[in-house]
């Protein structure tokens, strides 16, 4: 039986659960609904949910560890003389997928599988006649292997199928047992509906745990492979597939402060003085568009940074400063990276600034104009002091964007690891080689794939800090206030 | 000698610093708005002709002789005909054609002509014989893909100078397509075939399309709605409502705001740790994407939906649990319809921001060449399929200029995305939102 219609099932046995356990509920009140605790429609409710959730939560972990589980008695079953040289398990496992769907196809269209198997010329006829393809001829242990399973994913299918009806029955029954009119059925099921909210919050915490735990994993494996000394202290980042690599992780970190510094230095500047017009000088009508149009700033994808970075900023660079000074001729670099980088970043400035000038009660500027400064003394003297912790974690919340963005670097900075202080060169990032690394084909057993795990844990740290001193920064600032 | 009327040395010092500050406030925002304007203007620029493509349109002899040789008319036998085969069919076509309505080639070879057809139409025509073996021998009008230089001849991107540099193309083929136009067998039209074709080889611009692309993304889209929005909602409300103040909820909150801060890529590494690696998902699957955009969604839904809660006036809450509704009956009876609003702006804002997404699809390999669109769901969500942002980042790294017209007209696919779903937020945020 498909999951599919397992779950049908077990949708209509809730169902009938729903309207038994109402049933049962109204007769045992004889239909005097005052007498029962809660409303009858808890009954059923809680008798549908008594059948369905375990039931439910059965096949959605039977459904992830089903394949695992097989696949590892599977491959167990594989001729280790039958992974073909250049090739690795992964595909050979692969392919025993495609040669198992491929024979249940068969089987579905009536063919006799039990002969093709023992013929494995005309199993792969068969087979491309069918339409699927094999990365390799089908070797005896990988036909094996498929037969193997087919078999114990049918037989996985009857017992999942036989232990969720079980299930859900029990359920059933045992809420039915309990329905008398004191039953408490509301708090039941909202003692129910409780444990769902919170798991939902907790998936927030699993999150966290996951990134670290994978990050740190990862990162172990790596250190294991290669010094940490060497990592840390090294100043030559050249990865060489096949061995021999230095990956020292200095040029990256340089390449990176630099883009973001520049960034900073373009959005910075803008994004205060933006900040500080709307608050303190534009009328409101001015303020209720200009404030939204610079926030779509915030709202455009990076990619799209990333593209005018590489076909317009980068190449105008080039041709009207790079190149006539001699600085120069590449069109990816750190300055057009940085400047594009800052476009995005203003409104992060920008927003974040507006609000925490806005916070600053009026009464302190009242009394610096009461006092006779000009409007622009009272803002530089008064209003940015007393704004300024929280100007200082907006733009560290604003550096923690620059530090951590991809796409940008990826189109507009180059992808050469470089330690220079020359902005018109191209040069590379540390979110740049966790992509370049991890792309394309990746084997979990050389240092160079595994670095990017110590790349992200290093950038994941540093922006986790900023985070934190940034919000408690700002934080800090609005209690003031408040 | 100062007075009221007669401003001092100092006092004009002053009020000029002022205006200096303030030019510089108006200098900032003017700046701002400008890198705005010139970012939409270079995409818009260079995207726009993506939507405009060259045709060739003429009639096509297909030959029985050539295209079937046995004369059975089976599509088994005729598969064995490759797009070759065709490719010479549609240029001995054209080729008479163009003699029929006596346009001078100087003096081209029937290879010159053909390269003038992108490769790709060869392939169509084959899908179309093959899918309907009655066309043999027939004449039939058929519509081709001009090659991506006579095309990008048309939108100033290819020209005579740059022509008889490039291998792939020459003058005379440029001064013929000119003629064709005139003839009226070469047009420019409309390319529905950028939303709905499939991604196209390194060769071949001119037919690359994002329909796998599209799709992909609303599979990754409707995954993330699935799963987030419930889950985001219920996180919401038990931290609002019901989690009492203590340690544990302190940490789950601080939790989520710098979850909300984490780079994407980082996601993008959980992605194919766990899901790819540890749970064995397949490669470049919709499902994957969604998932790992999902974690990502998940804080940018909560924040909002946090603040949606918190608008609420606790008078509400008072008055329903003081007529016997329980805290539950209370939240989904009540505060969850008020606040409903709110929590869907945020639902869509978030939704916005992971469908522009791009560094975490990369890690899980949505960058793979896909030309086939994915089954329908659910098992289509395992299938492999291309995203927008993913496909974009996909063309830039290509070489023939083609695809940089192509990747700018997808971020303007993408960007309408971007600002319909911005708009049902406004709209809904305008018209729904109360205030107490």
């Amino acid at each position: 039986m498909s999951v599919g219609l397992l779950c049908l099932i077990l949708i209509a046995l809730a169902a009938t659960g729903y309207v038994m356990g109402r049933r049962r509920a109204l007769s045992s009140a004889a239909g005097d609904i005052r007498i029962l605790h809660s409303l009858p429609s808890f009954y059923g409710r809680i008798t549908a949910l008594m059948a369905g959730v375990p039931a439910f939560l059965l096949v959605a972990v039977w459904v992830v560890a089903q394949p695992i589980y097989i696949e590892h008695r599977a491959f167990a079953l594989i001729d280790p003389a039958d992974i073909p040289e250049g090739s690795s398990p992964q595909l050979v496992i692969a392919d025993v997928h495609r040669l198992a769907d491929g024979l249940d196809m068969l089987a579905a269209a009536g063919s006799d599988t039990a002969a093709l198997v023992r013929d494995p010329v005309a199993l792969k006829a068969a087979l491309n006649g069918a339409g699927v393809a094999l990365g390799n001829d089908p070797k005896p242990s990988t036909i094996v292997a498929a037969e193997a399973t087919r078999a114990m994913a049918t037989r996985a299918r009857l017992v999942l199928t036989g232990l969720a009806l079980v299930l859900a029955g029990v359920g059933m029954f045992v809420a039915l047992r309990r329905i008398k009119p004191e039953y408490r059925a509301r708090n039941a099921t909202e003692s129910f509906a409780m444990w769902l909210l919170v798991g939902s919050s907790l998936i927030a915490v699993l999150t966290t745990v996951g990134i670290v735990a994978s990050l740190l994993s990862e990162t172990v494996h790596f250190f294991e492979l290669y010094p940490a000394w060497d990592f840390f202290f090294s100043t030559v980042w050249s990865p060489k597939f096949g061995g021999g690599s230095s990956l020292g992780i200095w040029p990256l970190v340089w390449g990176t402060l630099y883009v973001s510094a520049i960034s900073l230095v373009v959005a910075v500047p803008i994004g205060l003085m933006s900040a500080i017009y709307l608050a303190e000088y534009a009328s409101r009508r001015t303020r209720s568009w200009v404030k939204p149009a610079i926030e779509i700033l915030a709202g455009i994808p990076t990619i799209v940074y990333g593209l005018f970075a590489l076909i317009t900023v980068g190449p105008l660079l080039r041709d009207w400063i790079a190149q006539p000074m001699g600085w120069g001729n590449s069109s990816s670099s750190v300055m057009t990276a940085g400047l594009v980088m800052g476009i995005m970043v203003i409104p992060f400035v920008s927003s974040l600034s507006d609000d925490i000038i806005n916070a600053v009660p009026q009464s302190l500027r009242d009394g610096s104009l009461g006092l006779g400064a000009t409007p622009s003394e009272t803002v530089r003297q008064v209003v940015l002091p007393a704004a300024l912790p929280g100007i200082v974690g907006a733009i560290l919340l604003a550096a923690s964007r620059a530090i951590g963005e991809t796409m940008i670097v990826v189109m507009g900075a180059g992808a050469a690891a470089k330690l220079s202080l020359n902005p018109f060169e191209a040069m590379t990032t540390v979110t740049v080689k966790i992509v370049s690394q991890l792309t394309g084909d990746t084997e979990f057993n050389s240092p160079e794939t595994l670095v990017a795990f110590a790349l992200g844990l290093t950038l994941f740290t540093f922006t986790l800090c900023l985070n934190i001193l940034a919000l408690v920064i700002v934080r800090k600032y609005r209690e003031q206030y408040e | 000698m100062s007075s009221l009327f007669t401003q001092d040395k100092k006092t004009t010092a002053r009020n000029a610093a002022e205006k200096r500050f303030r030019a510089y406030g108006v200098v900032a925002i003017t700046l701002a708005l400008l890198a705005l304007v010139w970012l939409l203007i270079s995409i818009f620029g260079a995207g726009l002709p993506a939507f405009r493509q060259t045709f060739l349109t003429f009639p096509v002899t297909l030959d029985v002789a050539v295209l079937d040789k046995q004369g059975h008319a089976l599509p088994a036998e005729m598969a064995k005909v490759t797009t070759i085969g065709y490719g010479k069919v549609l240029a001995s076509s054209l080729a008479a054609e163009i003699a029929a309505q006596g346009i001078d080639t100087g003096g081209m070879t029937a290879k010159d002509l053909a390269d003038m057809i992108s490769e790709e139409s060869a392939a169509t025509l084959r899908n179309k014989v093959l899918g309907n073996p009655a066309l043999l021998g027939q004449t039939i009008s058929f519509t081709a893909l001009a090659n991506g230089r006579i095309d990008g001849f048309f939108k100033g991107r290819v020209t005579m100078e740059s022509a008889k540099l490039d291998k792939n193309t020459s003058p005379e083929k440029l001064v013929l397509a000119g003629k064709l136009r005139d003839a009226g067998i070469l047009s420019i039209r409309f390319n529905t075939g950028f939303l709905t074709m499939p991604d196209a080889s390194d060769k071949r611009p001119e037919a690359a399309g994002l329909g796998v692309a599209i799709i992909g993304s609303l599979y990754m889209m409707f995954v993330v709605l699935v799963l987030a929005l419930p889950i985001g909602v219920a996180a919401s409300v038990y931290l609002e409502e019901f989690a009492p103040k203590n340690r544990w909820t302190d940490l789950i909150e601080v939790n989520i705001a710098n979850l909300a801060a984490v780079p994407s890529i980082v996601y993008g590494i959980l992605g194919l740790a766990i899901f790819i690696n540890f749970a064995g998902l397949p490669q470049s699957a919709p499902i994957v994407g969604g998932l790992v955009l999902t974690l990502m969604t998940l804080p940018r839904i909560i924040i909002p939906t946090r603040a949606a809660l918190k608008a609420v006036p606790p008078s509400i809450r008072d008055a329903a649990l003081g007529i016997g509704a329980s805290k539950l009956q209370t939240v989904t009876h009540h505060v969850l319809p008020l606040a409903m609003p709110g929590i869907l702006t945020g639902t869509i804002i978030g939704l916005a921001q992971a469908l522009g997404e791009t560094a975490p699809l990369l890690l899980i390999g949505m960058v793979a060449f896909v030309r086939d669109f994915p089954g329908a769901p659910p098992s289509g969500l395992f299938d492999p399929a291309s995203a927008l942002p993913v496909q974009i980042y996909n063309w830039t790294q290509r070489s023939d200029p083609g695809f940089v017209e192509r990747a700018s007209g997808a971020i303007i696919v993408l960007l309408v995305f971007l600002i319909a779903m911005n708009t049902v937020a406004i709209i809904l945020r305008r018209k729904y939102e109360r205030r107490w």
